[in-house]
């Protein structure tokens, strides 16, 4: 589904990415992990389009297509979400606007005319339901006064609405309390299938204790430096990051 | 690549103000110039009787000793009062035409500008005063609005079937001297629209006018007259188009409310008269005068969305005399590339318990510059009155500038007076959000800024709404910066 060769980026003509090599397939959960400012969120920046960042070598593939000549507008058609680390906020339109020009614009993207109102609040009522989501909730401004885990929540009801094939979950645990990250978690679990992927990025092992991954790899320095199964989750969780760190410079 | 901004740009250099479209309708113009003879010329024209010749020629000689006011944040070359005609009627127009006997072209002409008049009296309830340049073309409903004793018509008819109306109420809350571009229009008002709703009548549907400038040349000096009888209620539309041209067209109205006691009136505009091109070269001076008064128990609402003109003066105000009366503003003021508007509203508490809201958002982009203007003055007798004002703006770029000037008078302890601002700017951050959703650039800024109006949209009737959020895309396409 994602083949990522060699990726390399920069920010401001500082090299963040030098080198990532990634494939993940249908059904598959992997796990970024890694300490600050490794570039694990930009990676997932890179991989949705976000402009700043500037594509200096490598390539990203998605089901077969050069991603790089996208716009992060088609990229998300083509069926990429990202979960935002920090979601923003949009003074007046309410959540349920939101989807509704967010379903409809994917809706176009494929020829089909906008969703029926009726159809459309079918869904939205299914997937609140699905997360256990205040249908209150979904006539307010879009993440504006929303605490941390209300966000949260949010994104991963947008995740629901539109059902994308890869769904890549920046930080999603953070700022989150032991409930909140059970509902979040909870979410992701129902909504995971033999024919989407999730990739998670993150900085701690617990959110892997409730979405459970096939691989964990971890990045240090702008480079997947070592991949494995859910154990190497364990193992970073007890001896750190520094062990990996070391192992890489010997 | 990415769809950037400078693509952006480019496409939208190659699209044009959608009603700069010119009709070929035969005029009658008079010949440029102002003085005592066109203004009689003006009053014969239109038949009009002999005091409101003399009211006119009191409003000119008042005029003649006025200076245009220079206060407002707007600068642009003044206007040479002699080199424009101050009439231009479309010549096929007879003042008793029904519907059928209206200039198909002129028919055309409406239906280019979206607003069929058949469509409008069959799907919107609405009934509709169009005045094209100077004289007004069709009302339609007058039937169904005459079995409630609802007076709508031109205001030159007006003048002639109820002078005892015209003559008791007109330039009684725009006084004829009231600024130079009140007197200016007391000279020379053209045409207009007229409304007297009778007591205790709530008006079955919404009146609308719809303005339109479109012979060269000519200034549009149009007064609109509306009188709520106690306890009635009415709510007004008010439309504006011009086509493109590179000189600059004057366009100086008055609009005249008066809420008797416990009459309720809502004065809605959509104001898009042409902004001018890109590099700033003509458009529409648009210098108005806007006032209502209520008596006791009344209230007024203005709800404005200003996307057009070059330079726009405007500041639809209150006067609250009567004890417990209500005075609101809901205004959306977009200026784009070269666009100036100075714009805002007056609160003049004098009852008792009198309230007032204003909220104003202004957006700016492209080098435009947007001020509010306001004035909330509470008297020595207003007891217990209250104001809200909020005055948001909101940034498309790095060369446009939003300014406030609220102005506060407070001449009674038990006044309650708040304000609050915000300025904020369309980030990069809330596009790309928009754009990882699936929502392209275009679509992300025109939702921004409708929740960044919804306050003020949400006052609108839904039929205009929904232009109006039309118009805020079109004005703000290729803004991004």
């Amino acid at each position: 589904m994602l083949k990522i060769k060699n990726l390399q980026a920069n920010i401001e003509d500082k090299e963040i990415l030098k080198g990532i090599n990634l494939e993940i397939n249908p059904g598959e959960v992997h796990a970024i992990m890694g300490p600050n400012g490794s570039g694990k969120s930009t990676l997932s920046s890179v991989i949705a389009g976000k402009e700043e960042y500037t594509m200096t070598g490598g390539e990203i593939m998605f089901e077969g297509e050069d991603l790089s000549e996208l716009d992060p507008e088609e990229r998300a058609h083509k069926g990429i979400f990202l979960s935002f680390q920090y979601p923003i906020e949009i003074p007046g339109v309410s959540v349920t606007n939101f989807m509704k020009a967010s379903i409809n614009a994917h809706r176009k993207a494929q020829g089909l005319e906008d969703m029926p109102a009726k159809d459309m609040l079918k869904m939205i009522r299914d997937k609140s339901e699905l997360l256990e989501i205040d249908r209150k909730f979904l006539s307010r401004s879009l993440n504006q006064g929303f605490s941390g885990g209300e966000k949260k929540r949010n994104e991963i009801f947008q995740m629901a609405m539109l059902n994308p094939k890869l769904a890549i979950l920046d930080e999603t645990d953070s700022g989150l309390d032991i409930d909140a990250l059970k509902v979040v978690a909870n979410g992701v679990n129902k909504l995971r299938s033999e024919d989407n992927a999730v990739l998670l990025i993150t900085h701690y092992q617990r959110l892997l204790d409730y979405i459970v991954p096939d691989f964990v790899h971890v990045m240090v320095d702008g480079k997947i430096v070592k991949s494995g199964t859910k154990e190497l989750a364990y193992e970073l969780e007890e001896r750190g990051y520094d062990w990996v760190k070391q192992e890489k410079s010997v | 690549m990415a769809y950037t901004e400078d693509d952006l740009k480019k496409e939208l250099e190659t699209k044009e103000y959608e009603y700069g479209f010119y009709t070929d309708l035969k005029s009658e113009t008079f010949p440029i110039g102002l003085n005592e003879d066109i203004v009689r010329a003006i009053s014969k024209k239109k038949e009009e009787p002999e005091w409101m010749t003399n009211w006119r020629l009191e409003a000119f000689r008042e005029w003649e000793k006025m200076i245009e006011p220079e206060w407002a944040n707007v600068h642009y070359a003044k206007p040479d009062f002699q080199a424009i005609s101050y009439y231009s009627a479309p010549q096929t127009v007879d003042p008793n035409k029904t519907l059928d006997d209206v200039d198909p072209d002129l028919l055309a002409m409406y239906k280019k500008l979206g607003i069929s008049v058949d469509e409008q009296k069959k799907m919107n309830n609405v009934a509709m005063d169009v005045v094209v340049d100077s004289v007004s073309v069709a009302t339609t409903f007058k039937k169904t609005l005459g079995e409630k004793g609802i007076i709508f018509m031109s205001i030159s008819e007006a003048i002639k079937e109820h002078p005892e109306l015209v003559k008791k109420y007109i330039g009684t809350v725009v006084p004829k001297k009231d600024n130079f571009y009140a007197a200016l229009n007391s000279a020379v008002f053209s045409d207009g629209s007229f409304c007297y709703i009778p007591k205790g009548v709530k008006c079955p549907m919404e009146l609308s006018t719809y303005f339109r400038i479109n012979q060269a040349g000519t200034g549009q000096f149009e007064r609109t007259l509306l009188i709520a009888d106690e306890g009635s209620y009415v709510s007004y539309l008010e439309g504006c188009t011009a086509p493109s041209r590179d000189e600059n067209q004057l366009h100086a109205a008055v609009v005249e409310l008066i809420a008797l006691d416990d009459a309720e009136i809502k004065y809605s505009t959509v104001q898009n008269w042409y902004p001018g091109n890109k590099e700033g070269k003509g458009g529409v001076y648009n210098f108005v005068t806007k006032r209502g008064i209520c008596e006791k128990n009344a209230k007024i609402s203005w709800t404005q969305v200003e996307t057009g003109s070059a330079v726009t003066w405007k500041y639809p105000s209150c006067i609250l005399k009567g004890d417990n009366s209500i005075g609101e503003f809901y205004s959306i003021a977009v200026t784009n590339n070269y666009q100036q508007a100075d714009t805002g509203t007056k609160m003049i508490h004098l009852g008792k318990n009198t309230k007032s809201t204003i909220i104003s958002k202004g957006i700016s982009a492209g080098k435009s510059q947007n001020s509010y203007r306001g004035l909330v003055q509470i008297n020595s007798r207003a007891n217990n009155a209250r104001n809200f004002s909020q005055c948001d703006s909101l940034l498309m770029g790095n060369l446009c500038g939003a300014h406030t000037f609220p102005y506060i008078e407070v001449k009674n302890k038990t006044a309650q007076v708040e304000h609050e601002a915000t300025t904020s700017k369309i980030g990069e951050d809330q596009i790309f959000y928009c754009n990882q959703r699936g929502i392209d650039t275009e679509k992300a800024i025109a939702l921004i800024v409708n929740g960044f109006s919804k306050e003020v949209l949400n006052k609108l009737p839904m039929e205009f709404a929904v232009e109006a959020q039309k118009l805020l895309e079109i004005s703000l396409e290729g803004s991004v910066g």
